[in-house]
């Protein structure tokens, strides 16, 4: 602000000569000067030509300078008008009086023109900081206005990703609450396609965007893979991997993951670094904790992880709490904290069990009463359903269930006219994933029906040999041949024959594999070792680790492979 | 087009990208990936991110390469496996042949 710029000042005297003489000092001084000879018409001038600065004698008729003052202050509103009394009071009260009044300084008659030019000056100096102070405030204010929005709009966004899944669904209920918009706590909860429940609550270190973050990731790995069935060692391996590699050291996220098996009234649980969850178990009132055996997800190497879990009878009815430390760590005005021990107290009450939620949360208030809740408060709870009773908005799937065993068996052939241009392993790989306790192990099913089929077709039909393979050449060279003899070909069949079959605890997925060629000996390769180096010759190997058990017929053109899950695995 | 490449500016490191299934079909090209190039590279990436299955053929291919690239001393970086694809590729030891992230 250029403190020589010519300035709007109000001057106000009801003394025609004294008033006469500060328009002159301030016109001299080359500012514009607005006269008024009571309060009335200072108030008056003011509203009309916004004066900088306001010279106000203190005694006026119709107005006097103190009531004059109160008003334009007041019209003045946010913005500064430095009101300088003019006076011939000296003692002290009236002095006050000016300053009560809204005066910023006084000066007495008769004026000193050097003086009354310093104060001018000095206040316009004052004006501009005030000035410069008001525009920062209010883009300070814009600013923060902004980025609520921001985050507002980033929090949709949050919690599409880390709040879908079936966190509606009719046994669930859960309480987040943050300090920031955004969450260090993140619940996530899907159903597998065999049916279970899988839930997890994650809290990571630090709050706000820092900690939300992280959460993304989680989200998307954890729906990612539980709708596609993978198991919960899986899906822990996968979600720490990830946060090991894109956290920085220090921020990681205690959680703990359960999976729920409502047909076989058992949990699986895994817990690293929250307090222990609770089980409320509805016969007779008791309380058993699922305590923390691992590190937080994101602190190990992924060879260092461990996913042993522990497993829970239930039953129907009972109902499965799990919490961050929001709860533990609330603390009252005195600084204490909420701790387990007042959380098994409510537990204690005997309460109705549908409202120990309720209770939980409201003794939590209760204790904080008006202290600040300084962490992440979540709470999430889970009630033991018949499968049958199950409602999920977005999950069909539930319903299919079968709590009955499932079997179903397949056969087909592939014919000479078919060897070039068919691929039966998509079409076979489709039809198996189709049930859902298979669609986790698709990757296993390909290779175990590729190894089979490209065996029968090119050692079996075609009668190729796998020790072309050893060298690059001769590895260029078999498909060469094979190609060749595909497109000759005119007798022999690969006979492919599947059955399925499933219950409550697993199944299993036998596979025969028959084709038309002369077999090999295969007692010369029973308990062949897994070569690292030859360029062929795993393949049987690598069916061998992936099933149960694999065996040989007739002269070694039929196979059967036997492929197993267990459903808790 | 199931197999792809880049070429790193000083031409040291190769990264071969396989998408879909990787087996006996891609072998041509994937031998091109690393055969055709003007300079031998030093370091090799097999990016499996967009591969969905595998089968022995291409474990074979991937030794094929290793050999190309000086066996032993061979520096190959497997990375962006899926748990499928990791699972059958630990399950024949190929962790002690190659760098699998």
């Amino acid at each position: 602000m250029n403190d020589s710029r010519s300035l709007k000042i109000l001057v106000a005297d009801d003394t025609d000569a004294d008033r006469l003489i500060l328009e002159t000092i301030v016109r001299k001084e080359g500012h514009q000067v607005f006269s008024a000879k009571n309060g009335l018409e200072a108030v008056a001038i003011f509203q009309q030509e916004h004066p900088d600065i306001v010279l106000l004698d203190a005694l006026m008729p119709e107005m006097d300078g103190f009531d004059a003052a109160r008003q334009i202050k007041h019209l003045a509103g946010d913005e500064i008008v430095p009101i300088i009394f003019l006076t011939s009071l000296q003692d002290t009260e009236s002095l006050v009086r000016c300053l009560d009044a809204g005066g910023d300084d006084f000066l007495s008659k008769p004026y000193n023109r050097v003086i009354l030019k310093a104060k001018i000056k000095s206040f316009n100096r004052m004006r501009g900081l005030h000035n410069t102070m008001i525009t920062q405030r209010d883009q300070l204010a814009q600013h923060h206005q902004r980025l609520l929005q921001e985050q507002t709009v980033a929090k949709q966004v949050f919690d599409n990703v880390a709040h879908s899944g079936c966190l509606n669904a009719s046994n669930v209920r859960y309480f987040l609450s943050s300090l920031a918009v955004f969450n260090g706590d993140v619940v996530v909860a899907a159903i597998r396609p065999n049916g279970n429940m899988m839930v997890l609550l994650g809290d990571f270190t630090g709050h706000g965007l820092p900690a939300a973050i992280g959460a993304m990731p989680l989200a998307s790995t954890f729906y990612g893979m539980v709708h596609k069935g993978f198991s919960m060692s899986d899906v822990l391996r996968e979600i720490n991997k990830k946060l090991k590699a894109i956290l920085p050291i220090g921020l990681f996220c205690c959680a703990t993951m359960i999976d729920f098996n409502f047909r076989r009234k058992r949990l699986k649980v895994w817990n690293g670094g929250l307090p222990a969850g609770m089980i409320y178990r509805q016969a007779d009132g008791s309380i058993t904790p699922m305590r923390s055996t691992h590190l937080p997800l994101g602190v190990l190497p992924e060879k260092n992880f461990k996913d042993d879990a522990q497993f829970y009878d239930v039953e129907e009815g009972d109902r499965i709490f799990m919490w961050s430390d929001g709860i533990h760590e609330a603390r009252n005005l005195d600084g204490d904290m909420f701790g387990e021990e007042r959380l098994l107290e409510v537990f204690a009450k005997g309460s109705e069990p549908v409202n120990v939620f309720d209770d939980i949360l409201a003794s939590v208030k209760n204790f904080i009463g008006s202290g600040e809740q300084d962490d992440d408060l979540s709470m999430i709870e889970i009630r033991m359903d018949a499968p049958e009773n199950l409602v999920h908005p977005n999950h069909y799937f539930i319903h299919r269930q079968q709590l009955s065993p499932v079997e179903w068996e397949m056969r087909f052939e592939v014919k000479p006219t078919s060897f070039k241009s068919f691929d039966p392993l998509p079409f076979l790989l489709n039809v198996l994933t189709e049930e859902p306790d298979l669609r986790g192990f698709s990757g296993s099913l390909y290779t175990i029906l590729a190894e089979l089929y490209s065996n029968a077709l090119e050692h079996g039909v075609l009668n190729l040999s796998g020790n072309l393979k050893k060298s690059p050449e001769g590895f260029a060279e078999y498909y060469t041949q094979r190609e060749k003899l595909l497109s000759k070909i005119t007798d022999g069949f690969v006979h492919i024959y599947v059955a399925y079959s499933s219950n409550i605890e697993g199944g299993s997925l036998t596979l025969r594999v028959e084709d038309s060629g002369s077999g090999f000996d295969y007692n010369a390769r029973q308990g062949k070792i897994l070569s690292t180096t030859g360029y062929s010759g795993r393949g049987i190997g690598i069916v061998e680790k992936l099933c149960k058990t694999v065996r040989y017929y007739g002269s070694g053109n039929k196979v059967e492979a036997v492929f197993a899950w267990i459903n808790d695995d | 087009m199931a197999i792809s490449s880049t070429v790193s500016a000083d031409g040291a490191q190769v990264t071969i990208y396989i998408q879909g299934r990787f087996d006996f079909s891609s072998h041509q090209e994937f031998r091109n990936a690393y055969e055709k190039l003007n300079k031998t590279p030093s370091r090799f990436r097999v990016d499996l991110q967009g591969t969905s299955y595998l089968d022995s053929s291409a474990l074979g291919m991937l030794l094929l390469l290793r050999d190309h690239a000086g066996g032993e001393r061979a520096d190959i970086e497997i990375v962006n496996c899926s748990q499928d694809v990791k699972k059958i590729l630990l399950i024949s030891n190929f962790e002690q042949l190659f760098s699998i992230q």
